[in-house]
């Protein structure tokens, strides 16, 4: 059995790269199998139309891959070709109650709970069986379709943002480059023009037939030194002087408590990228009150136990998680002597401002990445955005509110439509009233 | 309509148009405030000079730069394990229990990351119903009281529980043996469990004996019960069912036995509206102007000396109608009885008559008279005693007697602590010299733990485990919302241990209900799902199987009969100890609302700081006096509070209070509060007031709480202040209660409303019409109170409520002097008096008052910032850090506020309040304010709310937390706001439902539907009700906060009995 191996394998190629490099060979080789296996397989039962596979992607990511990817091992098996592997009510009954498919004495059940150390899976029995056909038609796409994860899985990690930039506008690194050329140039414009004008003058000099203005207006000399200590020449310099130093002490005063792009070094290296990025794992499984509470919260560390109670347990930075819970491996219990995990904040609001993760992510649709940045290409967290005032109030004035669906809005925006084109935006509700954030 | 003529004041100083209260009445603020003072003297020659400018300047200008290079770092701690029902940032709610000595509450605890941080009532409860009182509510900062002991202690010095304990039971078994006695003191105990746990103990060690006393007893009521029906029993009442209420200076909105209940039942037959036009009437005979008194519709001044003749009156008064036999009494003159007797005896069965005596014949009397009007069974249920007030002060007396002899062996205070608050406080003390062993479980040091030996600090109730049964059948339990904060443990755990029991509290509370209440199957499972349910809902009704089977769980069965008709021998005794005229200065000592029998609440500073509803007076007691008496006396009371010391001497014993002039205190009669003086209550209650508890004194096996004779007074020629909140802001005669009573409400529901014109060049207009203003757009909600001035009774929970909601500084003594207190909600007491003639002048007016201010009518008026459409605050921010929102709310931004204070001065209203301190982090403030100013304490503080610091301006915003947290759930659920849904705090903890709440864009809310919402547009709200109207009208501010007026059932004729 193929998939036997290679699980095999990759318990032993725990290094993150060399996965990598191992998957998109896999990937290619499967790739290449699944095109001359197609008609053998049993596609026929397994849904092919979109809608279908769309609705099994959102349970797939709800449900599963908090254990689960189509392209390799996390918690549990790596689900790709499963279809080919097992047939579908092999699957349903095992997705319903797995332990009673064990329990039934199936070998290849039995066989896959010893592998995985007796680790068991949740009972889906709620899920109907269409729905998990679905997830499979899903499963299938992703193993026809190996998409992006597997094509940047061979690409070094910090190369793929680069190439997107030039999109909109001039990127501000070529900016500054054009900028200091068209001075040199200006420079080199003007040194050619003050080697002309001497040039004409003493040819000028030189003619005799001249009369006295002429002369006299030849015999100009350019006096530097007048023109520096001239009152009008000190009065824009000290104006100069005075606004730069003013708009910087301004800009300075204006930044104070602004910490924007701070980036401070965690007690553990936990990397977005790695996590939010490559696993895709979603935000919602670690932030638990993002979608609730006022605070999105912090992990605490019994969700990284989750997974990392089995996954890269020889890890320096898992051994702080293990020392912090003061965690047994063999026993695999908690022990008395805890120590929290001192993180050091990032976003800090003042408390005069009150920011209520809920409103945002749940109620307005808001992406983490349009305040958070591109969290899931961070290695190390930073602040993206500067979290003042005036960014909060642009937001809110540019917004719109997403009322489809949601009950709350619906008089608000009969009313709102009533007297108004556009459509019903954070502003028109209040959104920059001062009790809206402080009280 | 008849414009009233009523003239209504805030206090004697604006009547005898006293200096100082002018040179105040229009100012808010009192010029040249002494903000040195508290440091010791302001001294101008230390006034700071230019350089000091400049240096601070330097120093300003040095240190912002240094700031702004490094910004701290700040940390994130996460849990390790998550508890799986805590999300950081959602609040969680547990149904508890509230018992402090025999006061009880049915609650539910709002905890925020696992902090307890509000009480709110909790509304499954068939006792109080959701209700709560200001005491409930500030129970929660008690939690955080520093002066609460951290570890137990052994002869004084810090020790641990091994220790303790084995000390303990050595002791406890050489004792038991030598044979002497052991006793267990407490106060009523409300728990059956805690009782089968000093069963336990009684059963473990011989001869020990439990004693119970009440920090004001009822034992009076429980022997006259005796006395008729062979019955002692403190029966259930029910005020919402009389129709007639004649109270004896039982003030049972306020202090007696269970105002919290009382004042739920009793308003309900004095709400109007909805096509309900009667109400109750309400006859009130005091001495002391208590909160019942302030709110009934007739009260008459009785002196304590007389009361028992006018009980005795009223009876002979019933009995001729009745055919019962009467007896010879002394005659004494007062009014009224007649009257009420009359009533009384049309309203048979729904009426109820009350006395606040602890005198064992008076209340046999008042018994009898409720027997001879059928009452019981029907306003009264003696079928359902409750079980408030379990103390025994007979028992007690022995006790003493016995500790004085020597008679007793060892000694456990259970959360007792009796050298303080009992009458003989003093001969405990000494006989405890005598005892071997003397345990305390106090949660401090109090005066009785002092003198102990071991101490065993008990949890406070948001730390424990128990169950309480306020009356057969109706129980409810206490759980823990937060782990012990400090090395202390649960007496009943204490208990168990000492008497060689291992097992938790906990483990022993369930088996006992287990037990008890389930007999359904021995399945765990079974018990676990029950036993959840309790917990979730707080309450469980026990349905014995006797009531099953009759399917009946009232109490009609059987009528209960007099055994005894014959009252000679109580007759008898009220003849020898009552007078008609007596001469002499009277004592009476009472509770406040504020601070009740002074136990963990003396040293609660929101208590202290909570204005007494009545004297509007903060942190001290006083006597109260007649101003006929003050003014024979030479005392002279200025509006800074200023006012003379009284000595008072009573059998030797002497006590140094300072004068308080109380219109309505009938005259020769001396008010003392109890629950002041308190040594050794920690911080913030050592030292305030004076202890009144010695003057009570026991006679014939009762507490009496009032003292006929025997009293000298003195004026001392010191002076001294009481900080009072009252007289900081006048009415100037405008309508600003409006009011009318009962016969002419029924003719025309608009009675005693006001309504103001504005002369204009096209005539007269009502004030919404002549307007700058372009009003607002509210497409979203718009939220309003209503405040129902003829529910309200004044009993400042709210006040209590806002502050734990909103982290409302307590400012101290001295700052409330400084007219800085900063209560977002006060509650505005007006003393009202009849018409006066006309024809006089404005001073004449108010002069010609004076008479009547003897006995003064009394509204309550709640008052916070009213979120005026056209807000004259807003307009003058020159930093718009006040503003409207598109909901009704007039915002107050306090990072953008710069303190000019131009809005405060702007108000006519005077709610806005200034912070002219940094209240919290300052040592200034520390013992005043440690909810701000300790670690332990800012654990009460509200996250939601910013704390406040100085040079800002704040004030009411209709808990704005609320709202956005209420809309916010709502959408998260996506619909619409469900009525009632969002509350103010205020709101929710008001036990007489005076305050309704809501969006007044809903036409099916209950606002909408009270106010009778008939059109609203963009500048004005047009309301139905005829009895709904803004305060200062004529100002056109148009608030969002309406009143209702206030009806009192008395005819509109100037009645005299």
């Amino acid at each position: 059995m193929a998939e036997k191996k290679i699980n095999d394998h990759m318990r032993r190629l725990l290094h993150p790269k060399a996965l990598k490099l191992f998957f998109t060979l896999v990937l290619s080789i499967f790739i290449f199998q699944s095109a001359i296996s197609q008609d053998a397989a049993a596609s026929g039962e397994i849904p092919t139309d979109e809608e279908s596979i769309a609705a099994g992607k959102a349970l797939f990511q709800e449900l599963c891959t908090v254990c689960h990817a189509v392209d390799r091992k996390v918690v549990g098996p790596a689900l790709m070709n499963v279809y080919e592997r097992r047939d579908l009510p092999w699957i349903i009954a095992f997705v319903k109650n797995s332990q009673r498919v064990i329990a039934s004495g199936d070998p290849y059940a039995v066989a896959l709970y010893n592998e995985y150390n007796k680790t068991q899976m949740n009972n889906f029995d709620y899920l109907s069986d269409e729905e998990i056909i679905n997830i499979i038609a899903y499963v299938k796409d992703a193993t026809e379709n190996p998409a992006t994860p597997a094509v940047a899985a061979g690409e070094d990690a910090g190369a793929p943002s680069a190439g997107t930039a030039g999109e909109g506008g001039i990127p501000s690194q070529y900016l500054t480059a054009i900028l200091v050329g068209l001075l040199v140039v200006l420079v080199i414009i003007l040194g050619v023009l003050v080697l002309i004008i001497s040039v004409l003058t003493r040819y000028l000099k030189e003619k005799k037939q001249l009369d006295e203005v002429d002369q006299e207006l030849l015999g100009q000399k350019l006096e530097f030194g007048k023109f520096f200590t001239s009152s009008g020449f000190l009065g824009v310099l000290v104006f100069l002087f005075a606004a730069i130093a003013f708009k910087s002490v301004i800009d300075g005063l204006y930044n104070i408590g602004v910490q924007q792009n701070y980036e401070p070094t965690q007690p553990i290296a936990f990397s977005h990228a790695l996590h939010a990025g490559e696993y895709e794992i979603d935000c919602n499984y670690c932030h638990t009150g993002v979608m609730k509470s006022k605070n999105a919260n912090i992990p605490s560390a019994n969700i990284c136990m989750n997974c990392h109670g089995q996954i890269l347990t020889e890890s320096s930075e898992i051994a702080k998680i293990y020392e912090a819970l003061d965690y047994d491996k063999t026993t695999q219990t908690y022990g008395p002597n805890q120590k929290p995990i001192e993180w050091i904040r990032i976003h800090n609001l003042p408390d005069l401002a009150y920011f209520n993760h809920a409103q945002h992510v749940n109620v307005g649709g808001i992406e983490c990445q349009t305040c958070h940045g591109e969290i899931q290409e961070m290695v190390v967290v930073k602040q993206h955005s500067n979290l003042t005032m005036g960014w909060c109030i642009d937001c809110h004035r540019q917004t719109e509110i997403k009322t489809v669906g949601n009950k709350y809005y619906d008089q608000l925006v009969e009313l709102h439509e009533a007297s108004n084109k556009e459509q019903l935006k954070v502003k028109d509700i209040g959104g920059l009233e001062c009790s809206k954030c402080h009280y | 309509m008849k414009e009233s003529k009523k003239t209504y004041w805030k206090g004697l100083e604006e009547l005898a148009q006293d200096e100082s209260f002018e040179k105040y009445a229009k100012k808010e603020f009192p010029e040249y405030l002494p903000v040195n003072l508290q440091k010791g003297g302001f001294d101008e020659d230390e006034g700071s000079s230019r350089r000091d400018f400049l240096k601070l300047m330097g120093f300003g200008v040095a240190a912002a730069s240094l700031a702004a290079c490094e910004a701290p770092v700040r940390k994130a701690i996460p849990y390790l394990n998550k508890p799986v029902d805590i999300d950081p940032g959602i609040p969680n709610y547990y149904a508890s229990t509230y018992v402090n000595s025999g006061n009880y509450c049915s609650i539910v605890v709002k905890t925020r990351e696992g902090r307890p941080i509000k009480i709110e009532g909790n509304t499954l409860s068939p006792v109080t119903k959701g209700c709560v009182d200001a005491q409930v509510e500030a129970s929660v900062l008690s939690l955080y009281d520093d002066a609460r002991l951290k570890k137990p202690f052994l002869s004084g010095e810090p020790s641990s529980w091994s220790e303790i304990d084995k000390d303990m039971i050595d002791k406890l078994r050489s004792i038991s043996s030598s044979g002497d006695k052991i006793c267990l003191v407490s106060n009523t105990i409300l728990s059956p469990t805690t009782k089968t746990v000093i069963a336990d103990f009684q059963k473990k060690f011989s001869n020990v004996q439990h004693i119970v006393y009440d920090t004001y007893s009822s034992d009076g009521i429980k022997l006259a019960h005796n006395n008729l029906f062979g019955k002692p029993i403190l029966p259930s009442f029910d005020f919402g069912k009389a129709d007639v209420i004649v109270s004896f200076a039982a003030d049972f909105l306020g202090t007696w036995i269970s105002p919290i209940e009382f004042t739920h039942q009793y308003i309900q037959n004095r709400k109007l509206g909805d096509g309900k036009k009667t109400m109750s009437r309400h006859y009130h005979f005091e001495a002391n102007l208590s909160l019942t008194g302030a709110n009934a519709d007739h009260r008459i001044k009785v002196k304590p000396s007389q009361e028992g003749l006018v009980v005795a009156q009223l009876y002979n008064f019933l009995a001729k109608k009745a055919g019962a036999p009467g007896y010879n009494i002394s005659k004494v003159d007062i009014g009224f009885i007649e009257k009420a007797g009359n009533e009384l005896w049309s309203k048979r069965g729904k009426s109820l008559v009350v006395s606040g005596s602890n005198d064992p014949s008076v209340q046999t009397v008042v018994a009898r008279i409720n027997d001879l009007l059928g009452n019981y069974g029907k306003t009264i249920d003696i079928n359902t005693p409750v079980n408030y007030r379990q103390g025994n002060d007979g028992q007690f007396a022995d006790f003493i007697k016995d500790l004085q002899g020597g008679r007793v062996g060892a000694v456990i205070f259970i959360n007792a602590n009796p050298v303080y608050n009992h009458p003989q406080g003093s001969d405990i003390a000494s006989g405890l010299e005598k005892v071997k062993l003397k345990v305390s479980t106090s949660d401090r040091m109090n005066e009785t733990a002092v003198l102990c030996d071991i101490v065993a600090p008990d949890n406070h109730f948001m730390e424990s485990w128990d169950d309480s049964e306020p009356k057969p059948g109706y129980y409810s339990l206490t759980q823990p919302v937060i782990r012990t904060l400090f090395d202390t443990r649960q007496m009943q755990e204490s208990l168990l241990t000492w008497s060689g029991n291992s097992e938790s509290y906990f483990d022993y509370l369930r088996n006992s209900w287990k037990n008890k209440f389930y007999d359904k199957d021995d399945s765990e499972l079974g018990f676990q799902t029950f036993w959840d349910q309790v917990l979730y809902d707080g309450v469980y009704k026990h349905v014995t199987p006797q009531e099953t089977a009759t399917g009946n769980d009232e109490n009609s069965t059987d009528e209960p009969l007099a055994i005894i008709e014959d009252l000679s021998a109580q007759f008898l005794e009220i003849n020898k100890n009552y007078k008609a005229d007596n001469n002499g200065f009277e004592l009476v000592l009472y509770q406040k609302v504020g601070l009740g029998d002074g136990g963990v609440q003396a040293n609660n500073p929101w208590l202290q700081e909570m204005p007494d509803p009545i004297t509007k007076s903060t942190w001290d007691n006083y006597a109260t006096m007649s101003l006929t008496d003050a003014k024979s006396l030479g005392v002279v009371m200025s509006a800074e509070g200023d006012t003379n010391y009284v000595n008072i001497t009573l059998e030797g014993k002497t006590i140094k209070l300072p004068v308080l002039i109380q219109p309505g205190q009938a005259a020769r009669t001396i008010g003392i509060a109890l629950g002041y003086g308190r040594t050794h209550a920690g911080k913030v209650g050592d030292k305030v007031g004076v202890n009144a508890y010695p003057l009570a004194s026991v006679s014939k096996g009762v507490i009496k709480y009032t003292v006929h004779e025997g009293v000298d007074l003195a004026i001392d020629s010191e002076k001294t202040k009481i900080a009072r909140t009252q007289t900081h802001q006048t009415i100037m005669g405008r309508h600003i209660i409006q009011e009318s009573t009962l016969d002419a409400y029924q003719k025309d529901p608009s009675a005693g409303r006001v309504h103001p014109k504005i002369a204009t060049s096209e005539g007269f207009k009502a004030p919404q019409k002549i307007t700058l203003w372009k009003g607002h757009d509210y497409n979203n909600h718009h939220w309003g109170l209503i405040i129902d001035m003829n529910s309200c009774t004044g009993c400042s929970a709210c006040i209590v409520a806002c502050q734990a909601e909103n982290n409302i500084p307590v400012v101290g003594k001295q700052e409330v002097l400084n007219r800085r207190e900063m209560h977002w909600i006060r509650i505005d007491r007006y003393y009202s008096s009849n018409e006066p003639d006309e024809g006089l002048g404005k001073i004449q007016t108010l002069r010609s008052l004076e008479e009547p201010s003897d006995n003064p009518e009394v509204t309550f008026q709640p008052m916070m910032c009213q979120h005026c459409n056209n807000a004259p605050c807003e307009t003058v921010c020159p930093v718009a850090a006040t503003t409207h929102s598109s909901e009704g709310l007039n915002q107050m931004t306090y990072n953008r506020c710069i303190g000019t204070r131009y809005c405060a001065n702007n108000c006519p209203y005077k709610v806005r309040r200034f912070n002219w301190f940094k209240y919290h982090d300052n040592d200034q403030f520390a013992e005043a304010n440690p909810s701000m100013n300790s670690n332990l304490g800012k654990m009460v503080l509200n996250p939601d709310v910013t704390v406040r610091s100085r040079g800002v301006m704040e004030k009411c915003s209709l808990c704005v937390q609320r709202i956005q947290a209420g809309k916010l759930k709502a959408k998260k659920e996506n619909r619409r706001l469900v009525d009632g849904e969002i509350t103010t705090a205020c709101t929710n903890s008001c036990p007489a439902d005076a305050m309704i709440f809501g969006d007044m864009n809903d036409p099916n809310s209950k606002i909408s539907k009270a106010l009778k919402i008939k059109a609203k547009d963009k500048t004005n709200v047009e309301v139905g009700e005829p009895r709904a109207y803004h305060v200062l009208e004529e100002l056109n501010v148009n608030p969002n906060v309406f009143y209702l007026t206030k009806i009192r059932n008395k005819s509109s004729e100037g009645e005299e009995a």
